[in-house]
């Protein structure tokens, strides 16, 4: 007998299928591995039975605040959303969960409907032309975007507006650092009197959740010959103008806010939207339609030729995955919630946001410093956010993101639907019994 | 959905406001009859036997799913404060240990979401190693013409030249050809192991000393890792660098295509150069740091823990002795199913094998039946199909990996469609070429698809 639940031969098997295959004993099997390097001790930790697997587990998660929080105003590229019970029961489904890349289309005509649908609606909520069935995360589709358009200008100079937060340049560096690519700061030169760019990157909303008026920036990076590329936050694309009709050549988001959870931040998904024109350098997985050899209408992974199987160096990029379960959560999440939805949820972040830090910004030694924002602001307090945090924490609630700096105390909030009003108001009387 | 609930507040300027979002509109009930039809289009693990080589479809523990949704995994923010993260800490702290114990390579990132992007993180410590040594002129990759498309891929992403070595036809690497082309510019050899045609290189111990002697790194592409555990370990053979592949050797699901996780495993000289966030622990804290020498952030926050967290409750539940087990009948599964196919199929090598096996349908093929027809004929029996046409340098390869989940009853019904598969090809090739018949759909013009994309729902 094995000592693993997952394991079915039993030891008849495995002594059948030994004498079968014709050598003496297991080892027999072995001969290619050096002797010396057979059988290394392994030392880890102790095997758990299931009911102390639940039990170890149950107790690590209620080490983590978030076992015991009410509500949370903690954002920065991760959204706590309401996940509606229909997504939670598709992803539940072996026949989704447990498939692999849907190479043999024929028999993932599941996944490969799915992943269409997700292409459609997420290119639908973006007004882009098309969208690709799934990348890694936010910060990687972004990079990925940024590389895309320097194959495409054949150019190699990325230009950053300074609404885009640190993480996701950092993600960049480390995606471009030995691809000869230069990243300029905007702010730092004077775009008019540059040579031709690669692309501008923005971000809106803004790291620090403004919105930005990007389509003001198409004439300058077009008249350079280079793509403009919004990173956005596709919750607020209920309220706010889609990239497709800021002028946008490629647009990329974290899909997380779209039904996906937490999780400590990860796996997510990132989506990545373009103009018709620049599909052929779209790195990743791309379901196309078809039909089969009767005329019927189905679905294949396409455009294969970019990619890195088929291409090796030359490929768009080494991603050979799509993250296809997560756009399963996001396509069920959008037909869920639908077009009202969408537009009923954005609007309930942004009024109870404003609503929250109008109140907040009247309570003494709080300041609003944010102006035109969606669902996330900044404000500058007389007290450490540090202190502002765990007040809140104690009473179970999350509060923001410690974005101090220069000597000043800053605190970076997001508002969601699941911050009811009862909470808001029982964070800003805990708020105000800090500030006497 | 709640109502707004609060005072409103005038809207932005409405330039930046949106008219009209055209999506779908659909009532619950027909939304989950929607989906839930179209997962029934679907092969799958749960559903039926998956022998996709390089890939371990192996039994996804439904514990791990359930373990993964304790509130205070699935509800912890990724940019709360270290001390209130415990828990989560713990558990990426424990997994990078096990990891370094079963690889014996003890400097472990979790930071990668994909096996690519741990190929990607592998080649970039490579590099900036060099550098920090004042080697910027290594540049050369040394890749193996057996190797999955990734490497070169994630080589050339890394800004590395990719130089292709020769292996044997048994998949070996050609020393000869190996010792011609490594030099002082070598930054890397970028090796599978097991190889892609599921065999152990036997040469190994030899070839990381030749490398080391040029002042290379090895790098072992640990796709096929679900082969070693307990069995050997990549750092007792001189290898610096590997990544592994949660999804494959740790039991995650697939999900159709992600996600996944490419933990990056290095030895203790290198360890400075991993991503951040990194995981320690100081005493009895646990925490996030950056290493000295970083290679930079990969992704938005600190990996795909709920991957993570699957993975190192499948090694909780296993242990030392039950991680072995694995690695032993997947072994014994390969060879078995080689040894009993050999006679109706062309092997590539009479060695035995390890996790998987790889056959070649040349002599099917003389009878008009290819590899890819084989695969269409298995999924109307019920089976999913091997991995076609890889590793390249076999003619009409057929990549079978039957994972250590599989119960010899099903082994058997597969064998035994192999060997009707391979009979028919001689009396009655055609039932073979018109299957698929019994799915939603046949053969599909995927030509067309390429020639004409339809990439989104047109009205």
């Amino acid at each position: 007998m094995t000592s693993s639940p997952y394991i079915p031969s039993t030891d008849n098997d495995r002594k059948e299928m030994i004498e079968a295959i014709g050598v003496k004993n297991f080892e027999g099997l072995l001969t290619d591995i050096p002797k010396n390097f057979l059988f290394p001790e392994l030392k880890l930790q102790d095997k758990l039975s299931e009911p102390e697997l639940v039990e170890y587990f149950t107790e690590l998660g209620n080490k983590n605040v978030a076992s015991k929080i009410k509500t949370s105003f903690l954002g920065g590229g991760s959204y706590n959303h309401y996940i509606p019970s229909t997504v939670k029961a598709m992803i539940q489904r072996g026949e989704f969960l447990t498939a692999y890349t849907p190479y043999q289309p024929e028999a993932s005509q599941g996944t490969l409907q799915v992943g269409f649908e997700f292409q459609s609606m997420i290119a639908q909520l973006f007004e882009m032309d098309v969208c690709n069935a799934g990348m890694y995360d936010g910060p990687t589709a972004l990079a990925e975007a940024a590389l895309m358009a320097c194959r495409i200008k054949r150019n190699n100079k990325i230009v950053i507006h300074e609404s885009v937060s640190e993480k996701l340049l950092d993600v960049l560096k480390s995606y471009s650092k030995w691809q000869d690519i230069e990243i300029i700061h905007a702010d730092q030169i004077n775009i008019s009197k540059e040579e031709d760019l690669a692309c501008l990157l923005v971000q809106s909303p803004d790291k620090n959740g403004e919105i930005i008026d990007v389509e003001s920036f198409s004439d300058q990076i077009h008249e350079k010959n280079g793509l403009l590329i919004q990173h956005t936050y596709p919750t607020s694309l209920g309220l706010l103008k889609p990239p497709g009709s800021l002028n946008v050549d490629i647009a990329t988001a974290e899909g997380q806010s779209l039904g996906v959870p937490l999780s400590f931040g990860g796996p997510y998904i990132g989506l990545l939207t373009c103009k018709n024109e620049y599909i052929r350098q779209l790195p990743g997985r791309i379901i196309g339609q078809t039909i089969d050899k009767n005329g019927k209408i189905s679905f294949a992974l396409t455009l294969q030729t970019r990619e890195q199987h088929i291409r090796r160096e030359s490929a768009t990029s080494n991603i050979c995955t799509s993250t296809q379960l997560i756009g399963l959560m996001v396509a069920v999440y959008v037909s869920t919630m639908g077009p009202h939805g969408i537009k009923h949820i954005a609007e309930t972040c942004f009024h109870r946001a404003h609503y929250m830090a109008k109140k907040i910004d009247q309570i003494e030694g709080f300041n609003l410093l944010s102006k035109e924002f969606f669902n996330e602001f900044v404000i500058q307090t007389d007290i450490s956010v540090s202190k502002i945090n765990s007040f809140l924490l104690e009473n179970d609630i999350e509060g923001g993101i410690d974005i101090s700096a220069n000597g000043k105390n800053l605190i970076m909030l997001a508002v969601t639907e699941l911050s009811s009003p009862s909470n808001i108001e029982e964070t800003l009387n805990l708020l105000g019994g800090l500030s006497e | 959905m709640p109502e707004i609930g609060v005072e409103k507040s005038s809207l932005p300027n409405s330039k930046f406001l949106r008219d009209n979002i055209d999506l779908p509109e659909v009532g619950q009930l027909d939304l989950i009859r929607y989906f839930t039809n179209l997962s029934s289009m679907n092969f799958s693990i749960d559903t039926n036997f998956y022998p996709l080589g390089s890939c371990t479809m192996k039994y996804n523990p439904k514990i791990n799913e359930q373990l993964s949704s304790i509130q205070g995994f699935a509800n912890a923010h990724p940019n709360q404060k270290d001390e209130n993260l415990q828990g989560c800490l713990e558990v990426m702290h424990d997994l990078q240990n096990e990891l370094g114990e079963i690889t014996g390579l003890p400097g472990v990132s979790l930071a990668p979401l994909a096996g690519a992007q741990g190929e990607y993180a592998g080649l970039l410590i490579a590099r900036e190693f060099h550098k920090y040594n004042g080697n910027d002129h290594k540049k050369i990759a040394l890749i193996p013409d057996s190797a999955h498309g990734t490497n070169p891929a994630s080589a050339s992403m890394a800004g590395l030249d990719a130089v292709t070595i020769k292996t044997t036809s048994e998949g070996d690497i050609d020393i000869d050809d190996l010792k011609s082309k490594v030099n002082q510019d070598t930054a890397v050899l970028m090796l599978t192991l097991p190889s892609t045609l599921g065999l152990f290189e036997p040469n190994i111990i030899e070839i990381t000393e030749i490398i080391h002697d040029n002042g290379g790194l090895v790098y072992a592409d640990g796709a096929n890792l679900n082969a070693l555990l307990g069995i050997t370990k990549f750092g007792e053979l001189g290898i610096d660098i590997c990544h592994s592949n949660l999804h494959k050797t740790f039991s995650t699901p697939h999900g159709g295509g992600g996600p996944g996780a490419g933990p990056v495993m290095v030895t203790k000289s290198l360890e400075s150069f991993l991503p951040y966030p990194h995981v320690k622990k100081d005493k009895s804290n646990y925490e996030t740091y950056k290493p000295k020498n970083s290679i930079g952030r990969l992704n938005g926050f600190l990996g795909s823990f709920g991957i993570v967290l699957r993975a190192y409750a499948y090694i909780r539940s296993l242990g030392s002795q039950g991680l072995r087990e694995i690695s032993e009948n997947a072994i014994i599964n390969a060879n078995y199913i080689q040894e009993k196919l050999k006679s109706h199929y062309t092997l590539t090598s009479s060695r035995n094998c390890m996790h998987e096996t790889v056959l070649s349908a040349i002599k099917q093929k003389e009878n008009g039946i290819k590899a890819l027809d084989i695969a269409k004929k298995l999924l109307d029996e019920g089976f999913h199909a091997p991995t076609m046409y890889f590793p390249l340098i076999v003619e009409e390869a057929l990549m079978i990996e039957p994972t250590e989940s599989e119960s010899k009853e099903t082994i058997d019904q597969f064998i035994e469609c192999m060997i009707k598969i391979s009979e028919l090809s001689e009396n009655n090739p055609n039932e073979i070429l018109s299957a698929p018949i019994n799915l939603p759909v046949e053969r599909l013009d995927e030509a067309l698809a390429a020639r004409n994309p339809v990439l989104t729902w047109k009205k």
